[in-house]
């Protein structure tokens, strides 16, 4: 059976560490990293668990400061 | 519309004077002694043939604000109002100030301070000529002593705010608002098509044009928050002012060539003066006049070229001392400058006049 | 979307599949928000729709005195910086001037509701051909959460340090409410942008605004309950939760009316 697979991509130095996409995000893929920061000292947003991503964007929706690219495919 | 003479008030003809000059819009509120400004061009509705906006606004803290988003927006627009509204618009003008944008208002002065009175006043030179509002900013002042100046410092007033990018104000009284005279009304001229103002105020913010890929976005603001910017704004604003000063000095002189003494009077004051010139010339006090038309720039150097020969100075006006202030930086400490105004919205005659420089001057 | 078949994650992020990304409109300066500030989504969706609406050459957008001051720095449109509350003064006299031009304001709950009240309340009343995208937060964010005339009663703030209290700082007014009694406003909606369901909601919404003001149809407010966790200390996801069950009940969401 065909199954949806997704990525983001995170802009990493626009990236605030808000949490907002963390939470949003309906399968789990995202996290703040936990030690590494960004160049503005934030803990910034990455795939934690990229293989759970169904590029749904519903974290880039409610991203504020857009900085999260999604790209979606179906695996044969 | 081809030139033609007519008898009007002096508000009056600041609205034709507008429509023919091919003004985009006009914004005010009602307020005596310049009401008949909103309702002549209500009348006239230049919306059906030139094209003109005019908008009664909410208060007068609106109407500027819709000039600044006017001129901001490259187009000719103006408004209007009388000493109480004038004081509720000075933050909008420094924001047109500050903005760099041209735009005209026009003050037909009343008496003050607080709701004062309806009569005419010449309480609002400092208000005018020193900025107004907060920061450092000065307005270009003309200051119309006959309807026929009404009417022309209308073009005048934006022909002097688009060449520097700095707000103009027409510095009127009640009685040069309220008065009839006859005027010749300039020939209408087109409002510019809309190129046409990009072409004109590349600045200005009215759509970027070409899209995306077209011209940068235009800002219209006047914040700053880094200093060191800010303080670059504010020098290339002083340059401004000090090009004004060199090229924009405007007055008018009556009966200085051989004067003993010299009055020193702006708007209708200057023509009652005029009188009382003639009434002392016959007592054989030789007076001549200066009439300051640009209040900013004041005509300090022709000041105190004339006062270099006269015994004595008079300053009229319709307040208590004023441009006297002005008068007196211009001519230094050996010459006599004496004031005489009367206030509340009282308007002195002739003979008041005399009497003044005769008590002042003339040792019994 | 085509079928393939993903072993590695660099298989999946090429430009054909993309399916989101920042729009073109919005630039790259980072925003001076707050973390979590909801101004970045509804900056984000007016970047978008003006780009989908092909509308950055006729638009005009008009900024207010506020968090929002600096709007004009994230949207690359023409923009003009409005005194504190006369946004719709300064945007009802470009859209006469430009009849063709989309122009609206971006205004915060003390710029429209406090200070701007009586601009706000008479450029809809005129039925101004403009929208008015309006951030209620229920606080003054950008000096330092003091109350703001949307405040909840009891909900502290700098300048209600124990709480709002009606007999002595009045009531929180619903001004979307009032907007919509005016004869000239043809659509005033209330939504909010802290779930991926309601941000698709208030995009629509604000496309309806816009399309409203080029079919010169009179006044859109599009009203959007807001989050400002600074100000709220809260993190941004505690604020949305606190905003979703007590802000929502003052002020629900949906439209107000829509002729």
């Amino acid at each position: 059976m065909a199954k949806i697979r997704g990525a983001v991509v995170v802009n990493e130095e626009r990236c605030k560490g808000c949490n907002l996409c963390v939470v949003a995000c309906p399968t789990s893929t995202l996290g703040l990293q936990p030690k590494e920061v960004n160049n503005r000292g934030y803990h910034y947003a990455f795939m934690a668990n990229p293989d759970a991503c169904i590029g749904c964007a519903s974290c880039a929706l409610v991203c504020p400061d857009a900085c999260i690219e999604v790209y979606k495919v179906r695996e044969g | 519309m081809e030139e033609e003479i007519r008898l009007m008030k002096g508000n009056e003809a600041l609205a034709h004077a507008a429509i023919r000059y091919g003004a985009d819009g006009y914004f005010g509120y009602p307020i005596t002694p310049q009401s008949e400004v909103l309702e002549t061009l209500m009348l006239e509705k230049p919306w059906e043939t030139t094209g003109m906006v005019v908008l009664q606004a909410e208060s007068e803290v609106s109407s500027i604000n819709m000039v600044y988003g006017g001129a901001a927006a490259g187009k000719v627009v103006f408004t209007s109002s009388s000493s109480p509204g004038i004081s509720l618009m000075q933050e909008g003008i420094s924001y047109i100030a500050a903005s760099e944008l041209p735009a005209l208002i026009i003050n037909v002065m009343r008496g003050g301070p607080g709701l004062g009175t309806i009569q005419p006043s010449q309480a609002d030179y400092f208000q005018a000529t020193k900025g107004g509002g907060h920061g450092d900013y000065h307005l270009i002042v003309l200051a119309p002593s006959s309807v026929q100046e009404m009417c022309d410092f209308v073009g005048l007033g934006w022909d002097l705010a688009f060449k520097y990018r700095t707000p103009a104000i027409i510095l009127a009284d009640g009685v040069v608002g309220q008065m009839m005279e006859k005027v010749v009304l300039p020939p209408q001229r087109k409002r510019l098509t809309d190129e046409e103002v990009k072409k004109r105020c590349p600045w200005a913010a009215n759509g970027r044009t070409g899209g995306l890929a077209g011209r940068p976005r235009n800002v219209v603001t006047s914040l700053e928050l880094d200093s060191a910017k800010m303080e670059v704004s504010n020098e290339r604003f002083q340059r401004t002012y000090r090009l004004i000063e060199q090229n924009e000095v405007r007055f008018e002189e009556i009966g200085t060539e051989d004067c003993d003494f010299l009055i020193v009077a702006f708007g209708s004051v200057a023509r009652i003066s005029q009188k009382a010139v003639e009434m002392a010339r016959k007592k054989g006090y030789k007076i001549g006049i200066l009439r300051p038309i640009t209040l900013w720039p004041f005509p300090t150097n022709e000041v105190s070229r004339l006062s270099e020969k006269a015994k004595g100075i008079l300053v009229v006006e319709l307040n208590a001392g004023q441009m006297i202030e002005d008068v007196r930086l211009a001519v230094g400490h050996d010459v006599r400058v004496e004031h005489f105004g009367r206030l509340g919205g009282i308007v002195p005659s002739p003979d008041e006049i005399l009497e003044a420089f005769e008590e002042k001057f003339i040792e019994k | 979307m085509k079928e393939i078949s993903i072993m590695d994650i660099n298989d999946i992020i090429k430009p054909e599949n993309r399916v989101y990304k920042k729009p073109a409109l919005m630039n790259d300066n980072n925003m001076h928000y707050c973390p979590g500030c909801s101004h970045g989504v509804v900056h984000k969706l007016v970047a978008e729709i003006l780009e989908e609406m092909n509308l950055v050459e006729n638009s005009v957008g008009v900024a207010p005195v506020g968090c929002a001051v600096f709007a004009y720095n994230y949207v690359d449109i023409d923009w003009i910086e409005a005194a504190h509350g006369r946004a719709p003064a300064i945007a009802s006299a470009v859209s006469r001037l430009y009849p063709q031009n989309m122009v609206f304001t971006y205004q915060g709950d003390g710029d429209l509701a406090a200070i701007g009240t009586c601009e706000t309340i008479h450029a809809a009343n005129r039925g101004e051909n403009i929208t008015i995208i309006f951030i209620n937060n229920a606080i003054y964010g950008m000096t330092g959460g003091q109350m703001a005339p949307t405040t909840l009663l009891g909900m502290k703030t700098a300048t209600t340090p124990y709480g709002r209290r009606a007999d002595l700082n009045g009531y929180p007014l619903k001004i979307g409410d009032l907007l919509a009694q005016l004869d000239g406003t043809c659509y005033v909606t209330r939504q909010s942008v802290h779930t991926p369901a309601a941000v698709r909601k208030t995009k629509n919404a604000i496309k309806k605004a816009f399309q409203n003001t080029l079919d010169k149809k009179g006044t859109s407010v599009v009203e959007i309950v807001s989050t400002c966790n600074s100000g709220w200390k809260l993190t941004p996801a505690e604020a949305n939760k606190w905003m979703a069950e007590h802000m929502f009940e003052k002020y629900p969401m949906g439209d107000l009316k829509n002729v």
